[in-house]
Formats: C-alpha cells, sequence, structure tokens
C-alpha cells in the first residue's frame, strides 16, 4: 500500500509552547487511521498541523507526495485534503444547504448532492433551516457531508462522536464504513474505542506530543489492558 | 391649506422627503461600514474620505476628460474601489493579526492624509456639479414639487442597498462572505482564498461609498470635506442599527434620516443632534444596537 500521507519529524508550536515533538506516521492509500490518546497529548494538533492550521510547525509532511509545509492554507483542501473539526463548524449564519454547499468541489469523484441527500435524508428535510438549529448529530452530519461533496482523498475528522447518542454514532459509523467502502482515505481521532475498532485498519497512540506505538486492529484485544492503562479509562 | 400637528402639509413633506434623501446617504454608506466590519473587524474610518474621492473623481473627470455624470457613476466607483483594493493588500492586510485598534488608527489616518491632500491641491471651497440634463427640473406631485434628481437618489439608493443585501444573503459568494464572517479558519481550510475576499470586500466598500460619493455630488458640493461631515452621522447609524449588520444598516439609515428630517419640521433646534440622542438612547437600552447579536 503505497502512502498517501508521509508525516516526519513534525514539530508544532502555539506561540512559545512547543506542543509536538517530532511526530512521525504514515496513512496509507485507502486506510483508516485511529489516533488514540489521553487529552491533551497533542492529537488534535496532529490534524490541524497536518491541514496547516497551525502554521508554527517544522518537520515534514507529504501529501500525494507533494510537501504541505509551504502550501498555504487555503490551498490544503485543493491538494486533497478535508476536515471536519471536532467543534463541527457549522455556520449559524447560513441555511443548512448552504453549508452543505459551502466547500468548493476540488476533485472530481466527490459525492454528488442527491447521493449525499440519499445518504442524510434529515439534512434534505431541514436543508432550509439555519445551520445551527440542527441537533448535534445532524450537524456532525452536515460536517461530514460538505466534505463528501468536494472529492478530497483524505477525510481527516477530529473526535466525530464526542457527545453523541450511541443510535448516532453508530449512523456515524455506517457513513464512515460507506466512504471506506468507496475507497476513501480516513485519519481521525477517537476515544472511542469500540466506535474505533469497528471502523479503523490500524491506530496509532500518541503521548507527549509524538507517536509511541502503532498497530493493526488485529492486536487491539491483546493490547486492551496496556492501553486501558495508558489511556487512563 | 391642509395642515398634519398644525405644520402645513407642503412643509412637512418637504422635510420628510429631505430626511429620506439624507437617509438614502447614511444607509449606503453605513452599508459599506458594515460590510468592511463584519468580514475585516476594521473601523473603516477611511470610508468618509473614500466617499469624498468619488465625489471628485467624478468631478475630475468632468473638468480633464469631459466624461458625463452617467460614465463617472460607474467609473468613479470601479477606480476608487481598485484604489481601496489597493490599500488593503499592501497596507490594511499587515495589521489583522495586531489590536483591533490599529486598523481604526490606520485607516483614520489614511483619511486625514486623502483629505489634507485633497484641501492642499483643490482649496477647502465647495465645487459645484450640475445635475444630468436628463434629471434636471422636477415633478409636482400635486401635494409638493419633487426635484427629479432627487428622486432618482432615493431610488438608486434603494435599489443598490436589497441589491448589496441580496448579494450578502444569497448568492454563494454572500455566502463564504457570511461564512468567513463566523470563522475565517475554517472558511479558508475548506480551500476558500480568505485572504482575496478580504481585499474584495474592501474594495466592494469603498466602491459603494464612492458610488454614493458620486450620487451625492449634484446635491451637496464637491469638497475636501464633504465626507469628514457625513461619516460622524454614518458611525452613529452602524452604532444603532448594530455593528456588522447589513439589514441594520439599511433600515437604520433611512430610520434615522426621516427622525431628522422630521425633527426639523417639529423641533429645529434639536435636529443636529436627533441622531446622536437616539444613539444614546439605543446603547443605553440595546449596547449591541437594534438588530445586533450580541454586546
Amino acid at each position: 500500500m503505497g502512502a498517501l500521507l508521509q508525516v516526519a519529524d513534525l514539530h508544532a508550536w502555539y506561540g512559545e509552547s512547543h506542543v509536538l515533538h517530532g511526530v512521525d506516521m504514515t496513512v496509507g492509500e485507502g486506510e483508516t487511521i485511529t489516533i488514540l490518546g489521553r487529552n491533551g497529548v497533542g492529537k488534535t494538533t496532529t490534524l490541524r498541523t497536518i491541514m496547516g492550521i497551525i502554521r508554527a510547525r517544522k518537520g515534514e509532511i507529504r501529501f500525494a507526495g507533494r510537501d504541505m509545509l509551504s502550501v498555504p492554507l487555503h490551498r490544503t483542501a485543493h491538494a486533497g485534503i478535508g476536515f471536519v473539526p471536532e467543534e463541527r463548524g457549522i455556520f449559524a449564519s447560513l441555511t443548512v444547504e448552504e453549508n452543505l454547499t459551502l466547500p468548493p468541489v476540488v476533485a472530481d469523484g466527490g459525492m454528488p448532492l442527491e447521493e449525499i441527500y440519499d445518504l442524510f435524508p434529515n439534512l434534505l428535510e431541514r436543508r432550509a433551516s439555519q445551520g445551527t438549529k440542527l441537533s448535534g448529530g445532524e450537524q456532525q452530519m452536515l460536517a461530514m457531508a460538505r466534505i463528501l461533496r468536494t472529492g478530497v482523498r483524505l477525510l481527516i475528522l477530529d473526535e466525530p462522536t464526542e457527545g453523541l447518542a450511541p443510535v448516532i454514532v453508530q449512523r456515524i459509523g455506517e457513513v464512515l464504513q460507506k466512504l471506506k467502502a468507496r475507497g476513501m482515505t480516513i485519519l481521525l481521532v477517537e476515544q472511542n474505542f469500540r466506535f474505533a475498532s469497528r471502523i479503523a485498519d490500524r491506530f496509532y497512540l500518541m503521548e507527549h506530543g509524538r507517536m509511541v506505538a502503532d498497530f493493526p486492529v488485529a492486536e487491539l484485544p491483546d493490547r486492551m489492558t496496556t492501553l486501558n492503562k495508558v489511556l487512563g479509562v | 391649506m391642509t395642515t398634519i400637528f398644525g405644520i402645513p402639509l407642503a412643509a412637512f413633506l418637504g422635510q420628510l422627503l429631505i430626511g429620506l434623501i439624507n437617509g438614502s446617504f447614511y444607509a449606503m454608506l453605513s452599508l459599506g461600514l458594515a460590510v468592511i466590519f463584519g468580514l475585516l473587524r476594521v473601523i473603516n474610518f477611511a470610508h468618509g474620505a473614500q466617499y469624498m474621492l468619488g465625489a471628485f473623481v467624478a468631478l475630475l473627470l468632468l473638468q480633464y476628460l469631459g466624461v458625463d455624470y452617467w460614465l463617472a457613476l460607474a467609473i468613479a466607483p470601479l477606480v476608487v474601489g481598485l484604489f481601496g483594493a489597493l490599500v488593503e493588500r499592501t497596507m490594511l492586510s499587515r495589521l489583522y493579526d495586531l489590536d483591533p485598534l490599529y486598523g481604526l488608527l490606520f485607516t483614520f489616518g489614511l483619511a486625514l492624509t486623502i483629505e489634507g491632500t485633497f484641501r492642499y491641491l483643490y482649496g477647502a471651497a465647495g465645487q459645484p456639479y450640475s445635475v444630468p440634463p436628463a434629471l434636471s427640473g422636477g415633478t409636482n406631485l400635486g401635494f409638493m414639487f419633487l426635484p427629479n434628481y432627487r428622486g432618482w437618489v432615493v431610488a438608486v439608493s434603494l435599489v443598490t442597498c436589497l441589491g448589496t443585501w441580496l448579494l450578502i444573503e444569497k448568492t454563494k459568494l454572500g455566502a463564504y462572505l457570511r461564512a468567513a464572517t463566523e470563522n475565517t479558519v475554517l472558511v479558508q481550510a475548506f480551500g476558500i482564498n480568505v485572504p482575496l475576499l478580504l481585499t474584495l470586500t474592501y474594495g466592494f466598500g469603498a466602491a459603494l461609498a464612492a458610488f454614493a460619493g458620486v450620487l451625492a455630488a449634484p446635491i451637496y458640493q464637491v469638497s475636501p470635506l464633504m465626507g469628514t461631515n457625513l461619516i460622524i452621522v454614518v458611525f452613529a447609524v452602524v452604532v444603532v442599527g448594530g455593528m456588522g449588520s447589513i439589514l441594520g444598516a439599511i433600515v437604520t439609515g433611512y430610520m434615522l434620516g426621516i427622525a431628522e428630517g422630521l425633527t426639523k419640521v417639529f423641533y429645529p433646534e434639536a435636529s443636529n443632534i436627533v441622531i446622536f440622542v437616539i444613539m444614546a438612547i439605543v446603547l443605553l437600552l440595546r449596547p449591541a444596537g437594534l438588530f445586533g447579536k450580541d454586546a
């Protein structure tokens, strides 16, 4: 499997504070990767640094062979990376449909609007409502749906199941399965083990701003005890 | 003669019309300020100077190149808009990461520089700009005599305000603008060139001010200080409407223009301060402004 995303010795800073201390990771084409770790170890920061939202960074980020460090934030999506932030980022001053069609289509192969509405019938029903009037689960669906339209090759999700009811979590799992089947490469941060174990091919474990372990999903059962201790769950 | 509250109807309607015309300029100018503030978070003190530039470009086009009013109405906003875009790109954009106060100070300095330059070159006295022949004369409405040009200004201002509102609320570009106002970083992460959007927005705001300036040229005299006198009132309008609220700026612009006109009829002594009294009351009761979302 060729690496779609290659991160090597990545450092990042928030002002004076050094938060990523040499992150190494690879994401293969079509793979689904989950980053695990306690709160504050730098999981979200890793995602935001790869996206280029955090600009105080050093090291190497290659996406489809291209050096991403010099790419300005507004060109990252055009390179083929889509981002679903932890806070979901639904715009209050836009309707559901405006939210959905906001991100420009960057490549062929994105999901047509009709197919998105088939996948998320709630969004069709409420397409004229204000974006933030949707429930938390619907907002998460919307945040994912609007990236699917754009034709990006790598989908980055930050805690997609956070704060959502089990039935919604299951629904999000189904959507991600469908995306996997379409060949989408997915990189996510997730606290919910059971959820992650259903969709991920491989895990990275993060501590103190770097990756400390990397294992396939098959090894998850054997590692549960250690993981529980490390993650403090 | 018909009277209303003891005032002759003709005088009442006359002041109402003057109020509506002033309101047309308040609305167009505060609209530009609101659009700029909404996205750039810059309080554009140069707005009055950009309005003045619009009128001056029209005047100079006529004097030196014989370009008439109608062509000037298109060229002047374009020239001033490009100038605004250039200023944003080369100077204003460097201040975004700093305290908002720097943007205010910069545009204030810019206004002083532009106005000072024009005062040096053309003197402080106003210069007349004649009403285009097609709009000279007036129409007898039965109850009053309406100068055609003033009717034209009110109509154009309404169309401009409505058009801008539709552009922001109903188009894709407007959706980018609204989204970027809420969360600039995320909109950029979606692949939208926000720095370009900021430049376009500032240029558009400046062009809108210049457009109002050309419209104003035949009514008020063209003078380097014509913007200074107006901009303070326009800031009061924006504050009353709610900083950054597009609809608030439009509605409040007309409303306060009319309030000012009517005060001239009923209590002329207060007409110069009525807008500021309303501003003080609104700030006391609704600090976010009539249409503002948060304080």
